[in-house]
């Protein structure tokens, strides 16, 4: 099923002399309302009649996370404050939030995209649809809840949090898509186990998952202990919110970028230059019809690639292969590059250990060490000391393999590394504070 | 023949040992032995208790993760070389032992040995026929 026939199956070049002139209308508007990015063109001898193709796209400055935090909080804002009607920010754990503005049409754009997102996913009109995204300064709760409005489908506001409610609320209310970060899922999965709720016995089809990277072995992992599809939704509020790509239910394969909306460049995160079509690197993401703030050129510190292949669903927009993790997130070990995503698929494939874990980085004498932490459970607890070795070299041995880099794996006891109700963290970096 | 052990993974951190303890003494359970094999990281505790499934229902309830054995008691002549005969039998057996740990209290003139095989049914009968006194389950815990 598609949401928006005429909009998601246009042809590869309507597609994109549609973005071309709207590029180039975007261009024409900040340039003349928000300083920074007329400095920003004025800086490389640019102007936005100077943009005649979307290839000149590449010759334009990048926009980072610290341009919006130098421009705290509405520095970025193409349209007065008058035309805003609401205000998101992130999390921001290092220094201030960066903040982003909506006008009424980025609310509606907001909408239909999410609703399109949903219909990808598999959903429709007449579901249940179960909003366990948290609900306030963060993107994820009021994106999803309009987008399913929009849809019409009936929408349960649940926020995060209150995890026995919340397998209350879908047991009673008969919810049938299920909305949250793939970590809180598994633990409702650990939540219902433990009040002996089979979610078989639920109505759930399908659950869209985002806000943080996974890996396609926690799919699986979710899938089975949740009784439903696991779909990947992609999104970051500086861009728009969650919406932003979906996977379809069709393919299960890469996540389509609303290309109407946005355009994608992949590049070289070290050099900045952009990437042949189908190669890994950092996405950038220029926004097309954002009113309250457009980005030019943002830099997400996502890493993925574009999969070239036309999709099997019959939507025309490109396919961004599922985000191996966010060039903040990854860790550099020892020369190595570790996603904490890699050492998590390894971790899923291991009969008899928790999919919850947590990393902590340290340097000892000037070499960076790893330490994985991972719960065991009663399946692979033993009474004798060398299973338990047999188990943690095993571990030990499967992340060398597949990352090269040498970790010491703690076995610790269950429920004891925290559990999120939003994004997980599973990455501790004591080298920071040194 | 078999005698029930319950063995909990514990974490090396202070107090954990503490709380096993602690839980098991409010549950008005007694422990009869126990041993504690330890690793840098952590630690695995293995007790016979007087009751063995309220003991592991408690743990289990206070987020420990626990399991349950089955080791054989055995009788051991409480004089030099008293050990030695027995190991020699299980030795010429072919039985091979996991771990071993005394029991607390005496069985008449004689001393009390746990041990976990990796075959339980094959040691039990090899001790039997070697004349090895191996003790029920019910008499350990009331002892």
């Amino acid at each position: 099923m598609i949401w928006n026939d005429e909009f998601e199956t246009l042809p590869r070049d309507v597609i994109e002399s549609l973005q071309l002139k709207r590029l180039q209308q975007t261009l024409q508007r900040v340039y003349a309302t928000v300083p920074f990015y007329r400095q920003q063109l004025q800086k490389v001898g640019m102007s936005p009649d100077k943009v005649k193709s979307l290839d000149d796209l590449k010759r334009l400055p990048f926009t980072l996370k610290q341009d919006m935090r130098d421009n705290y909080p509405y520095g970025l804002f193409a349209v007065p404050l008058e035309q805003i009607v609401r205000i998101h920010a992130s999390s921001g754990t290092t220094g201030k939030p960066t903040v982003v503005g909506y006008t009424r049409r980025d609310i509606e754009t907001w909408a239909e995209l999410m609703a399109r997102s949903f219909v990808a996913a598999g959903a429709h009109k007449g579901d249940v649809i179960h909003n366990a995204y948290g609900y306030g300064l963060f993107t994820g709760g009021l994106g999803a809840h309009y987008g399913a409005e929009k849809l019409g489908a009936s929408v349960i506001p649940m926020s995060g949090g209150n995890t026995r409610k919340q397998l209350m609320i879908m047991q009673d209310f008969g919810s049938t898509v299920l909305t949250c970060t793939p970590s809180y899922s598994l633990y409702l999965a650990e939540v219902a186990a433990e009040e002996g709720i089979d979610f078989k016995s639920l109505k759930l089809k399908v659950g869209i998952f985002g806000a943080e990277p996974w890996s396609e072995e926690m799919r699986n992992e979710i899938e089975e202990k949740l009784n439903l599809k696991a779909i990947d939704i992609y999104g970051l509020s500086e861009i728009l919110g969650p919406g932003v790509g979906i996977e379809c239910i069709e393919a299960q394969k890469g996540l389509h970028l609303w290309e109407d909306h946005f355009i994608p460049e992949i590049i070289n995160p070290d050099t900045g230059e952009v990437l042949p079509y189908g190669e890994r690197g950092e996405l950038v993401i220029t926004t097309i019809t954002k009113e309250g703030i457009p980005m030019i050129r943002y830099r997400t510190r996502d890493i993925t690639r574009i999969i070239p292949e036309p999709c099997i669903c019959g939507r025309t927009h490109v396919r961004l292969e599922r985000m191996s993790g966010r060039t903040d997130d990854m860790l550099i070990i020892r020369g190595v590059n570790v996603f904490p995503s890699q050492i998590e698929s390894v971790l899923i494939n291991i009969e008899g250990v928790e999919p919850h874990y947590q990393l902590i980085v340290d340097r000892e004498e000037n070499l960076d060490t790893l330490e994985v932490q991972v719960e065991v459970n009663e399946q692979s607890f033993s009474d004798e000391v060398k299973i338990l070795q047999e188990l943690s070299s095993r571990i030990q041995k499967e992340i060398k393999e597949m990352l090269g880099v040498t970790c010491k794996v703690r076995l610790v006891e269950p429920k004891t590394i925290a559990r999120s109700e939003g994004k997980a963290k599973r990455v501790i970096d004591n080298r920071k504070e040194q | 023949m078999k005698v029930e052990q319950i063995s909990i993974f514990i974490e090396n951190k202070s107090g954990r040992l503490a709380e096993v303890t602690r839980v098991l003494g409010e549950a008005g359970v007694n422990i009869r032995a126990l041993s504690l094999a330890d690793t840098s990281d952590f630690g695995i505790l293995r007790l016979i208790v007087n009751k063995t499934d309220q003991a592991k229902a408690v743990l289990k309830e206070k987020g420990f993760t626990v399991n349950k054995t089955d080791v054989v008691a055995v009788e051991v002549p409480d004089r030099p070389s008293g050990l030695y005969g027995i190991l020699n039998i299980l030795d010429q057996g072919k039985v091979n032992v996991e771990y071993m740990y005394a029991f607390v209290e005496r069985c008449g003139e004689n001393a009390v040995i746990i041990f976990r095989f990796d075959n339980t049914e094959e040691a039990i009968q090899v001790l039997t026929r070697g004349g090895v006194n191996v003790l029920e389950g019910e008499r350990i815990y009331n002892m």
